[in-house]
C-alpha cells in the first residue's frame, strides 16, 4: 500500500514539473520554462547525492566538486570546439566539442576519476570525519579552479552558443527543458532500478548495520565506493546541463555553498525517496523566486524554514504529504 | 631573513586557526555536534568589536565586545537550537547549523550592510618591532601568536586542573554517568559551546584588525578549521594546536617557496600562476597524506 502510494507521490511531482513547464510555454512565460529547467537541472544533482546519501548513507558534503567539474568539462569543450585549438595534445589530441552526446559521457567520465580519488580516500573515515573531509576536498578543487587562470580563474568562463543535441534546437526553452527533464527521468529510473537490485540492497544493508552486513559477506567499501562513484556522475551531468544553461561556469559552482544546498534540496524533499530532491529542488526555486523580490534578505527566511525542517519535520515535504495521506485514511 | 618572516606568519595564522580549531573541537569531543555555524560566531565577534571599537572610540572594549558577544550569541543558539541536535545524526546537525550560517549572515548584512569595516589598531599594539637579527615585524602580529599560546595553555590548565575541565572530561567519557552524580548536563554543555564561542570571536575580532570585517568572512576559516581538527584528531585539544600550526606553516610557506621552485624550470609569469594554484592546494594534500597513514588524525582516539 505505502509503496504504491510512494510511486504515485514520485509521479506526480515529476508530472507537475512537466506540466508546469508546458503550461507556462502555452502561456508564453518563457521564463517559468527556464526556472522549470532549473528546477530539473538541480534536482538531478540531488537526485545524484541522494543515490549516496540516501540510500548510502554517505554524508558528502563534496558535491559540488562534481557538479563544478561538470560544468567547467561543459565550458572548456564549449570553448575549444569555438576557438579551434585542441584541449590537449598529450598523451593524444583531443579536440573541442559543442555536441551534448560528446560532452555528457567526458563529464561524467572526469567526474568519476575524481570520485574515485575522492572516495577512495574520504571512505577511509566515517561520520563526521567523512563529512569534513568531503567538505575540504570539493574545497581544495575550488580554490585551485580560482587561482588557475587557464579557464578564466575568478571570473568564470563563459561561451556564447549553447551546445548542440541531434534533432532539437537547445536554444529554444521549452526543447531544452526536454532534454533535462528526459534526463531526470532516465536518472529517476536509473536509481530505482539500483537501489531495487542486489548492489542496491548490499548498498542501503550497509547504512543500516555495517557489522551485520559484513557479517553476511558484504564488504562495505567497495560498494560505498561504486555509489558514490555513480552519484558523483549523475551530479556530474547535472552540472553539464546548469553550464548549458547559464553558458557560462564560474569557481562558485564548485563552492560550499553548492555543496550545501545540493544536500538541502535532498532533505528538504526528504532523504532516501526517489523524487525527494527533484521536490526539494522545485521549492528551493520557488522559494527563491517568490521571497526573493519581496525581501533581499530571502536566505534568512530560507534558513529558518530549513531550521523547522530539520527540527520538527525529519522526513521532509514527501514525509509531511504522506503522513497527511495516512492521517486522512483513519479518519 | 625573508623565511624568518614567512615562518612567523605561518605561526601566526596557525594560532588563529588554533583559536577556531579549538572550540570545534572541544564541541565535538563533549557533544558529539558537529557544527558548521562555528564560522558565523568567528564574523559575530568581529562585528561587535568593530562595531563597539567604532561606537567607543577604545579599541580594548571592542576586544572585550567581540568575546561577550560571540558566548553570548553562542549559548543563546546553543539554548535555542543547538541542544535539540545532540540526539540528532551528524546529517541533520550539519543541516540545521547550515541553516543558521545562513540565518547569521543575512541578519548580520541586514544589521551592517554589505560593504567591509575596517578597524583601526591602537598605537600600543600598532607598528613594527625589530626582532634579534635585525627583522622589522608588526608588532601586533607577534600579539597574535602570543594570544594563541596564551589560550592553548589557558585550555590545557582549564582541562587539566579544574573542576569544570574534570566535568568536561567526564562529560566526554560518559555523560549519563555524571548526570546521575548530579552535574547539571545541559548548563555543562551550554558553557562549553559558550567558551568554544568565544574563542571563535576572539579570532574573527584578532583577524578583522589586520584584514577587514565583513559578512561570510568565518565561512574559508571554519573549512580550514576543519582540516585543521581532521589531521589533529577530532575531540583532541593536543591535536588542534598542533595540526593548527602544520596547517598555518604549509599554507604560507608553500606559498611562499613553491613559486620559486617553478620559476627554476618554467617561465616566471607561469611559475607564479601554476605554482600559486599548486600551494593553494597543499594543506588538501597534508590532510590526504595524514588521512592515508592515521585516518583517525594524529591524535584521535576514535576511528
Amino acid at each position: 500500500m505505502t509503496m504504491s502510494r510512494d510511486l504515485i507521490v514520485n509521479l506526480v511531482i515529476f508530472a507537475l514539473l512537466v506540466a508546469v513547464a508546458v503550461g507556462a510555454e502555452i502561456a508564453g512565460q518563457g521564463f517559468t520554462v527556464t526556472l522549470a529547467t532549473k528546477a530539473a537541472i538541480l534536482g538531478l544533482a540531488g537526485v545524484g547525492l541522494n543515490l549516496a546519501l540516501g540510500y548510502g548513507g554517505l554524508v558528502s558534503f563534496g558535491h559540488a566538486a562534481f557538479f563544478g567539474i561538470g560544468g567547467y568539462v561543459t565550458g572548456i569543450f564549449a570553448s575549444h570546439a569555438a576557438n579551434g585549438d585542441p584541449i590537449t595534445t598529450l598523451p593524444f589530441t583531443l579536440m573541442g566539442s559543442n555536441e551534448m552526446l560528446g560532452i555528457w559521457p567526458m563529464a561524467m567520465l572526469a567526474a568519476a576519476v575524481a570520485a574515485l580519488l575522492i572516495g577512495a580516500l574520504s571512505l577511509r573515515t566515517t561520520g563526521v570525519y567523512f563529512i569534513m573531509v568531503t567538505l575540504a576536498f570539493a574545497q581544495m578543487i575550488y580554490y585551485f579552479a580560482i587561482s588557475w587562470p587557464r579557464y578564466g580563474g575568478e571570473d568564470g568562463l563563459s561561451f556564447y552558443v549553447r551546445n548542440k543535441f541531434p534533432g532539437l534546437n537547445t536554444l529554444v526553452p521549452i526543447q531544452y527543458f526536454a532534454i533535462c527533464a528526459g534526463l531526470l527521468g532516465l536518472a529517476l529510473l536509473f536509481t530505482a532500478v539500483v537501489t531495487q537490485s542486489r548492489f542496491g540492497l548490499a548498498l542501503q544493508a550497509t547504512r543500516q548495520n555495517e557489522q551485520r552486513s559484513t557479517a553476511v559477506g558484504i564488504r562495505a567499501t567497495p560498494v560505498r565506493l561504486t555509489a558514490f562513484v555513480l552519484s558523483a556522475m549523475i551530479t556530474a551531468l547535472a552540472g553539464a546541463l546548469y553550464a548549458d544553461l547559464n553558458r557560462f561556469v564560474s569557481p562558485s559552482m564548485f563552492s560550499w555553498h553548492m555543496s550545501g544546498e545540493i544536500m538541502v534540496f535532498v532533505i528538504l524533499g526528504g532523504v532516501g525517496r526517489l523524487c525527494g530532491p527533484v521536490a526539494g529542488a522545485a521549492v528551493f526555486i520557488l522559494l527563491e523566486h517568490l521571497l526573493g523580490p519581496v525581501s533581499d534578505h530571502w536566505q534568512a527566511l530560507l534558513g529558518l524554514m530549513l531550521l523547522a525542517i530539520v527540527l520538527f519535520a525529519p522526513g521532509g515535504l514527501i514525509g509531511l504529504v504522506l503522513k497527511a495521506l495516512r492521517r486522512a485514511d483513519h479518519v | 631573513m625573508l623565511l624568518a618572516e614567512q615562518v612567523l606568519n605561518g605561526l601566526q595564522y596557525g594560532m588563529m586557526l588554533f583559536l577556531m580549531a579549538a572550540g570545534l573541537t572541544l564541541v565535538f569531543g563533549v557533544m558529539g555536534l558537529i557544527n558548521l555555524a562555528h564560522g558565523s560566531l568567528y564574523m559575530v565577534g568581529a562585528f561587535a568589536c568593530a562595531a563597539v571599537a567604532a561606537w567607543t572610540g577604545s579599541f580594548w572594549l571592542g576586544l572585550a565586545a567581540s568575546l561577550a558577544a560571540a558566548a553570548g550569541a553562542g549559548a543563546l543558539v546553543e539554548m535555542l537550537v543547538i541542544r535539540r541536535l545532540y540526539p540528532r545524526d551528524h546529517l541533520d546537525q550539519v543541516l540545521a547549523t547550515f541553516a543558521l550560517i545562513l540565518v547569521f549572515s543575512e541578519g548580520t548584512r541586514w544589521l551592517f550592510g554589505s560593504f567591509p569595516m575596517y578597524l583601526t589598531l591602537p598605537p600600543a599594539l600598532s607598528g613594527a618591532v625589530t626582532l634579534p637579527g635585525g627583522l622589522q615585524y608588526p608588532f601586533f602580529r607577534l600579539v597574535i601568536i602570543a594570544v594563541g599560546a596564551a589560550v592553548a595553555l589557558g585550555l590545557w590548565v582549564l582541562i587539566t586542573r579544574t573542576r569544570l575541565g574534570i566535568r568536561i572530561r567526564a562529560g566526554e567519557a560518559d555523560r549519563e554517568m555524571i548526570g546521575a552524580l548530579g552535574v547539571d548536563i545541559a548548563r555543562l554543555y551550554t558553557i562549553v559551546f559558550a567558551l568554544g564561542a568565544a574563542l571563535a570571536g576572539l579570532a574573527g575580532a584578532l583577524v578583522g584588525s589586520i584584514q577587514s570585517v565583513q559578512v561570510g568572512m568565518g565561512e574559508p576559516v571554519l573549512i580550514l578549521a576543519f582540516v585543521v581538527i581532521v589531521i589533529g584528531g577530532i575531540g583532541s585539544i593536543k591535536g588542534a594546536l598542533i595540526g593548527a600550526l602544520l596547517v598555518g606553516m604549509t599554507d604560507t610557506l608553500g606559498k611562499a617557496v613553491i613559486p620559486p621552485i617553478f620559476a627554476r624550470f618554467m617561465e616566471v609569469s607561469a611559475a607564479n600562476t601554476t605554482g600559486s594554484a599548486v600551494a593553494s592546494m597543499l594543506i588538501y594534500i597534508l590532510m590526504a597524506v595524514v588521512l592515508l597513514v592515521r585516518p583517525q588524525g594524529l591524535f584521535g582516539a576514535r576511528g
